[in-house]
Formats: structure tokens, C-alpha cells, sequence
């Protein structure tokens, strides 16, 4: 038993510390360490640094513009990036889209799409979910029907993540509509210009805006954007699902935000001591830690199993339930800090008066924001269902 | 034993039911609570005019209520319509200057004040307050005083003379910049640099004391009526919403957590009545901080439960859910949180 990375891995974590400590520029950085949302400007930023040094898709092949890293090069690297607050790298085109390509996509697809991902000359946004498929995607609506040489979609996605700035979209579309759902759906990559689109903004609990509804109506789209073979969307989707699920615990996220909440406690005051030396407030941040701790090596434990080649089970299940709320829990204890600093609604206009600690204004928002992680990619009940299907296999 | 309210007490909840829905109808809070002066003027002079101020002072005072339940039926109201306005600032008003017995008939008739009493380093606990008279003139700053946008008239509890004393300032004289905040209401930072306060309670810790316990109990109600309201709001939604070609009501997982907040929020009602009954006794202060404690741990774990049981529809502005739930999260942060009543309630247990 050794817990440390290899030599090469160490190498590896200090070299990206370096690029980090070099390349992401200090005010982006500042943004995502206070808790606001990065702007588009900074994605886009972040993205072509990442893309200039290759790492913006470390684990695509070199074929195709990547570093072929494994699991556990991109598990360093992404905590490494949570560490050091830079903006998450947007996933659907490196993440989903690009691996997609690579598995089912036609060469011609491949050298389409790929550059495109990596340049920044395409956004793409992810269009599953529907208002009456959600959980159960399979029960999607949206249709694609076959009129010579193009398929016309009508129907609605919804909950799509900053599509707002996306110019393309990737959709699952029904293509058949008897037998069982899930053998009736086709992977659909969509032009957000072409004639018929709306794209329509939905705003969350806390005031911001990073998800839409999009509406399609006769939508006319080429066949030869056809992913796959029609009718193989699921498995698509399934492929794709299992490819998202490596780093989904994220800790690194997790360890960020300890750091703050640490920092902040030492610096509020309640009863005239420092809030950390409140027992019952200690006990929280002492408990959460062992969580995270121990997460930290159930993480850790299912990249080596992955990267050795074995087939991962329930595992990625478990480390989303237990890292999106250790992450919640985290998110509780920074706002609870503040105490009545935490109520003022966040603007500029108030950061003179320094109400709470500088960096900590969106303490509240991150909160309830956050509560969306335990819900996307999979609510964590749908997870408890899969465990709960593979007991009772097992 | 008589677990009813009395009839005086269930025709003021249903005229404030009824008024509320009407003016302050939860589809509309959006457009009110959260841009200047995040409450609706209208609806603060209707409260006046329904006499809602008057259930919260003592007869003594010209009031016409201000026991434990008359608190708490208003504040339940209050919660059940998510209604930003204000109301608390002047139920710690009417206390404090009944108390000093100065008159209130401004007050009910709807003057707006607010009572400056937290500050940055001190959000809680009142000996840790730094603001400080002299000579008439107070010199600090107050933070997060709730109601404080759109004040006319302030209480200060500020440092006098080596004790903690109360003074009533004229809001001009003040310096005040107001704000709204994340769950839909005003409230402001209050500096105060040689401005003028008359002082009205030479030593006010008692009174200070007396009435932050019934603003805590006033929260408790509201929140209590706010949960009760997210329940309703979660049920029909389980009843409705399909996935998998069932209400998601009929899987077991989300069933028993449904009933879970259920059995909690029956616990929150009956903590809401004990602290409820126990104002203007000698264990009121405990049985608020059993209340508050409770109340702001279940109201949560309600709001975090009926967000994650909605999916995605829970986190949305439009949806009145996330509006409740934010209110239910924050509620915990005024007057004390969970941990500070929680250590209240420690530190007594090993003088009994
Ligand atoms: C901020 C945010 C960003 C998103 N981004 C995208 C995106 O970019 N693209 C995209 O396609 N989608 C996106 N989604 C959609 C996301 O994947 C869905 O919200 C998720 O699948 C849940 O679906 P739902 O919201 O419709 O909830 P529902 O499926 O209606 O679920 C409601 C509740 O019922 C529970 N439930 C459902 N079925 C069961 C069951 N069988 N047993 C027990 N409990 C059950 C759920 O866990 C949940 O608690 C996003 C969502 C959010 C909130």
C-alpha cells in the first residue's frame, strides 16, 4: 500500500502547479476564488492559454490535439485547477462532445468539429434534458423527421448550460416512436443559427443566468450531422455518461473551499472570540473534514482501480453523492460564517462597505446555487438507484 | 388543556391571510422585494391600516395584543405569504419603546423605524458592542439592520456611561445606505460619527434582551408559516410531476423523506407554541433559544429537501419555492443561528 503518486505523477502535480502559478491570469482567478461567475471573456481566455499549452483536452489523444493522459494525469490536473481557482474547463465540447466524435463520429466529422473544440471557434451546449425529461431521458420528445437530405426538429431542451454563448448544440432527438424508448433516439449536432431556434434564458434561485430553454420549430439540419447511426443515440449517450464520470467528486473543488472557509472563520468574530474557536462551529469544520478526507482517498482508490484498466462499478455513483454535499456542506459553513453578512443581495455597490470579509460578498449565492449539483448529471437519487440495482444484481 | 386559538386571535390570522394574498401576492414578490426600496409602500400602509401593529404592543402601551401568540399569528402570516415587509424592525420598536415608556402611536400607526442593535465584529451577542455615546452624540456602525433602508426613525443600542444604553435617532441625522438582501427585503448599514440620539434607556440590557427573544419568536412563526406553505408546495409537486411513468410522489425514497420534514415541522409548530406560551415568564429566553435552534435547523433541512425532491424547477426564480427556501436559509442568520442558541442553551445546562 503506498498513497502518494508515483515519481512521475509527483512530476507531473508540480509542473502544473508551476503553469498555474504562470498562466492564469490573477484577476480570473480572483473572480472564481470570491465565488462569481467567471464572464465569458474569461472562459474564452482561460480555454486558448489551456489550448496554446495543449492542455486544454490533456486526455485526448495526441492525434488529436490532446496529451493522452490517463485518469489520474487528469485528476492531478483538474485539482490542481480547483486549487488554484481557475475557471472550470466548459465540458461539453472537450469532455462530451469531443470523445463522442472520436468513438462514433466519421473521420470527416473528426476533422470538422475536433480543431474547432480546441480553437474556441465552436460552444457547444448540451441539449438532453426536456421539461418532461428529466430523470427519465429516455422519455424524450424532441423529434427529428427524415425530409430528403435533412431532418426537421420540433420540440423543446431545456436546462442548457450557457448556451447563451454557444453557437452549436448537441442534442438527443426521437428519430422512431414505437418499441422501447430508448432504442428510438438519435444523436443530433445542431447549428444554434439556423432558422427556427429560440433560445430563451432561465434564471436561478440566486439571480444569475447560466441556463436556458431552447425552443425548435421545423428546424431544418443536414443528415450528414447525424452522430452515430440513427436510433443510436443511447448508446451515445451511455458512452458519453461513463466518460463524464471519472472526476466527479470533485474534490478539488472541495479542498478550495475548506481552505477559504478556514481562513474566514479565523477572521470573523462571534461572542468576542474568533468564530473558530466556537466549539460548535469547530465541530462542523472538523467533521466535514474527515468527510473530505476520506473522499479524497474513495477517489483516489477508484483512479487507480480505472487507470489499471479495471472496470469501474458503483464507485463513480458513490463519490457523486458524497462529493457534491461534502461540497454543499462547505458551501452551508462559509455562508453560516458570515452570519447576517451573508443577507446582503451581492452587487458592486456594496463592496465599499465591506459588510463581509473581502472575497467572501457571495457567500449566499454560492450556496444556493450550489444546490444544483446534487440534482444535475444525475440527481443523487438516481444515483442511490443505480447502487440499489447493482445490490440487488450483485 | 386547549391547544385552540382563541377566536380574536383566528379572525386577525384570516384578515391577514386574506390581505396579504392580496397585497403581497407571491407572484409579485419578485418585482417588490428585490429592487428598491424592496418592499411595497402600499402594502406597508395597508398593514398599518388592518391594525396588524397593534396585535404586537401590550394594552399598557396602546397596543392591543403583544403576548407570545399574538406574535406569533401575525408572524406566521407573514411567513405563509413570504411578505418582505419590514415588519419585524417594529415589533423590536414597539418592545423597546414601551419599555422606555415613550409613545407608539406613531409607530402603530406606521412610522417606519429600525433597531440598530448588531455589528460586524458582534452580529449576536450584545456584549460585544462597540458603539458608543457621549455627550448625547453616538459614534459606530450598525450592520445588517434589517429594515434600515427607508427607516425614518432608529433605535441605537450603543455604550453609555458603562452600560448599554438606548437611543432613538432621527434617521436624517444618520448616515444609512440601504440594500436589499438575497432572500427579498430591505436593509441597510447604519454609521453613525457625532450623531445626535436621545438616549430613552439609560441601562437597556434587559429590555434589549426581552426583545430580541420575542423577534427570535417572531422568526420562528414565520418560518414555521413559510414551512408549511414549502410542504404544501413539494406535495402537489410529487403528485404532478412524472417521471418513468409515475408521480415521482410513488417512489419510496422521496415518500419517506416528504414524511420526514412532515414529522419535523409538526415538531417546529409545537417549539413555536411552547416558547410562545412561555413569553413574559421567567423561561421565556430558554424557550426561545430551544425554538430558534430547532426552527432554524429544520427550516434547512426543509428548504434543501423540497429544492433537491423538485429537481431542477426548485433552483429557478421563477418557481416560488426557491424564494421560500431562500428566506427559510437566511431567516437562521437574524437574531442569532442555530449555533448561537444552541451554545445559549449549553452554557445554562450546568447551573440548573
Ligand atoms: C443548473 C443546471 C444545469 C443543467 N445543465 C444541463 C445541460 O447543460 N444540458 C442538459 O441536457 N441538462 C442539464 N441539466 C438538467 C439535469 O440533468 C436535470 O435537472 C436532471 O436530470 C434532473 O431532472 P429534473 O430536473 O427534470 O428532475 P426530475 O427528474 O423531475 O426529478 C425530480 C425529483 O425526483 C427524483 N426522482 C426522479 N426519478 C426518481 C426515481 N426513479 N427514484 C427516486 N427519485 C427519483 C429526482 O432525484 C428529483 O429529486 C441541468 C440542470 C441544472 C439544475
Amino acid at each position: 500500500m503506498d498513497l502518494n503518486f508515483s515519481p512521475e505523477e509527483q512530476a507531473f502535480q508540480a509542473e502544473v502547479q508551476a503553469f498555474l502559478a504562470e498562466a492564469l491570469p490573477a484577476e480570473i482567478a480572483g473572480r472564481v476564488g470570491r465565488g462569481e461567475e467567471p464572464t465569458r471573456e474569461d472562459m474564452e481566455r482561460w480555454h486558448a492559454i489551456l489550448n496554446e499549452k495543449g492542455w486544454l483536452a490533456g486526455t485526448w489523444p495526441e492525434e488529436f490535439g490532446g496529451q493522452g493522459w490517463g485518469p489520474i494525469e487528469l485528476h492531478i490536473f483538474e485539482e490542481e485547477c480547483a486549487k488554484a481557482s481557475a475557471p472550470r474547463i466548459v465540458p461539453f465540447g472537450t469532455k462530451m462532445l469531443g470523445p463522442v466524435l472520436m468513438k462514433f463520429g466519421t473521420p470527416a466529422q473528426q476533422a470538422e468539429y475536433l480543431p474547432r473544440i480546441l480553437d474556441g471557434r465552436d460552444w457547444w451546449c448540451q441539449g438532453y434534458s426536456e421539461p418532461g425529461a428529466g430523470s427519465d431521458l429516455a422519455s424524450l420528445k424532441t423529434k427529428a423527421e427524415r425530409d430528403g437530405d435533412v431532418y426537421v426538429v420540433n420540440g423543446q431542451k431545456t436546462w442548457t448550460t450557457l448556451g447563451q454563448y454557444a453557437n452549436r448544440i448537441f442534442c438527443l432527438v426521437r428519430t422512431k416512436f414505437e418499441g422501447k424508448p430508448q432504442e428510438g433516439i438519435s444523436f443530433l449536432l445542431i447549428d444554434l443559427d439556423t432558422p427556427g431556434i429560440e433560445m430563451r434564458p432561465i434564471r436561478l434561485i440566486e439571480g444569475g443566468y447560466e441556463v436556458n430553454e431552447v425552443f425548435f420549430t421545423d428546424v431544418r439540419v443536414p443528415v450528414g450531422n447525424l452522430v452515430g447511426e440513427e436510433n443510436m443515440g443511447w448508446t451515445i449517450a451511455k458512452y458519453l455518461l461513463g466518460h463524464e464520470r471519472t472526476n466527479i467528486a470533485g474534490t478539488g473543488f472541495s479542498v478550495q473551499a475548506l481552505r477559504q472557509v478556514k481562513a474566514l472563520a479565523k477572521q470573523v468574530k462571534r461572542g468576542g472570540k474568533a468564530l473558530i474557536e466556537s466549539p460548535l462551529f469547530a465541530a462542523r469544520l472538523a467533521s466535514v473534514e474527515a468527510e473530505l478526507e476520506a473522499v479524497k482517498i474513495t477517489n483516489l482508490r477508484m483512479l487507480s482501480k480505472a487507470a489499471a484498466g479495471g472496470q469501474l462499478g458503483a464507485e463513480p455513483s458513490m463519490l457523486k453523492i458524497k462529493g457534491t454535499v461534502i461540497r454543499q456542506e462547505l458551501n452551508d459553513l462559509a455562508r453560516r460564517a458570515l452570519g447576517p453578512a451573508a443577507a446582503p443581495f451581492p452587487s458592486e455597490d456594496l463592496d465599499n462597505l465591506a459588510i463581509a470579509p473581502k472575497g467572501h460578498a457571495h457567500n449566499a449565492s454560492g450556496y444556493f446555487n450550489n444546490r444544483k449539483i446534487s440534482i444535475y448529471g444525475g440527481s443523487n437519487e438516481i444515483q442511490r438507484n443505480i447502487l440499489a440495482k447493482g445490490m440487488m444484481r450483485g | 388543556m386547549n391547544f385552540e386559538m382563541s377566536d380574536d386571535r383566528r379572525m386577525l390570522a384570516d384578515s391577514l391571510a386574506r390581505y396579504l394574498a392580496d397585497a403581497c401576492p407571491v407572484e409579485g414578490r419578485v418585482d417588490v422585494a428585490y429592487t428598491a426600496p424592496w418592499h411595497s409602500e402600499e402594502a406597508w400602509v395597508g398593514l398599518a391600516e388592518l391594525g396588524a401593529f397593534y396585535a404586537l404592543a401590550p394594552e399598557e402601551a396602546g397596543g392591543m395584543g403583544g403576548s407570545g401568540f399574538d406574535i406569533s399569528v401575525v408572524f406566521e402570516a407573514l411567513g405563509r405569504a413570504l411578505c418582505p415587509e419590514p415588519v419585524l424592525a417594529t415589533l423590536l420598536g414597539l418592545r423597546l419603546l414601551a419599555d422606555a415608556g415613550r409613545d407608539v402611536e406613531e409607530v402603530l400607526a406606521g412610522q417606519r423605524l429600525a433597531v440598530g442593535i448588531g455589528e460586524l465584529d458582534a452580529p449576536y451577542d450584545l456584549d460585544g458592542i462597540t458603539c458608543h455615546a457621549e455627550g448625547g452624540l453616538l459614534t459606530g456602525r450598525k450592520s445588517v439592520v434589517y429594515g434600515g433602508a427607508g427607516a425614518e426613525r432608529l433605535l441605537i443600542a450603543a455604550q453609555a456611561e458603562g452600560k448599554l444604553a438606548l437611543f432613538d435617532v432621527n434617521a436624517e441625522d444618520a448616515q444609512i445606505s440601504g440594500y436589499g438582501t438575497i432572500d427579498g427585503g430591505p436593509a441597510a448599514e447604519v454609521f453613525l460619527d457625532g450623531t445626535p440620539g436621545e438616549l430613552i434607556l439609560g441601562d437597556a440590557r434587559a429590555a434589549l434582551e426581552e426583545a430580541l427573544d420575542a423577534g427570535a419568536l417572531a422568526l420562528c412563526a414565520e418560518a414555521l408559516g413559510a414551512m408549511e406553505v414549502v410542504q404544501g408546495i413539494l406535495i402537489d409537486y410529487l403528485k404532478t410531476r412524472k417521471q418513468f411513468g409515475q408521480p415521482i410522489g410513488a417512489f419510496q425514497a422521496l415518500q419517506h423523506r416528504a414524511i420526514d420534514l412532515g414529522i419535523e415541522i409538526e415538531q417546529a409548530r409545537s417549539i413555536v407554541i411552547l416558547a410562545a406560551s412561555a413569553e413574559g415568564g421567567p423561561e421565556f429566553g430558554k424557550r426561545v433559544a430551544q425554538a430558534k435552534f430547532l426552527v432554524g435547523k429544520i427550516a434547512r433541512q426543509v428548504s434543501e429537501e423540497a429544492i433537491q425532491m423538485h429537481g431542477g424547477i426548485g433552483i429557478t426564480w421563477e418557481y416560488p419555492l426557491a424564494h421560500y427556501a431562500k428566506r427559510l436559509v437566511m431567516i437562521d442568520a437574524q437574531l442569532g443561528d442555530t449555533d448561537w442558541h444552541l451554545e445559549r442553551l449549553m452554557g445554562a445546562l450546568a447551573a440548573e
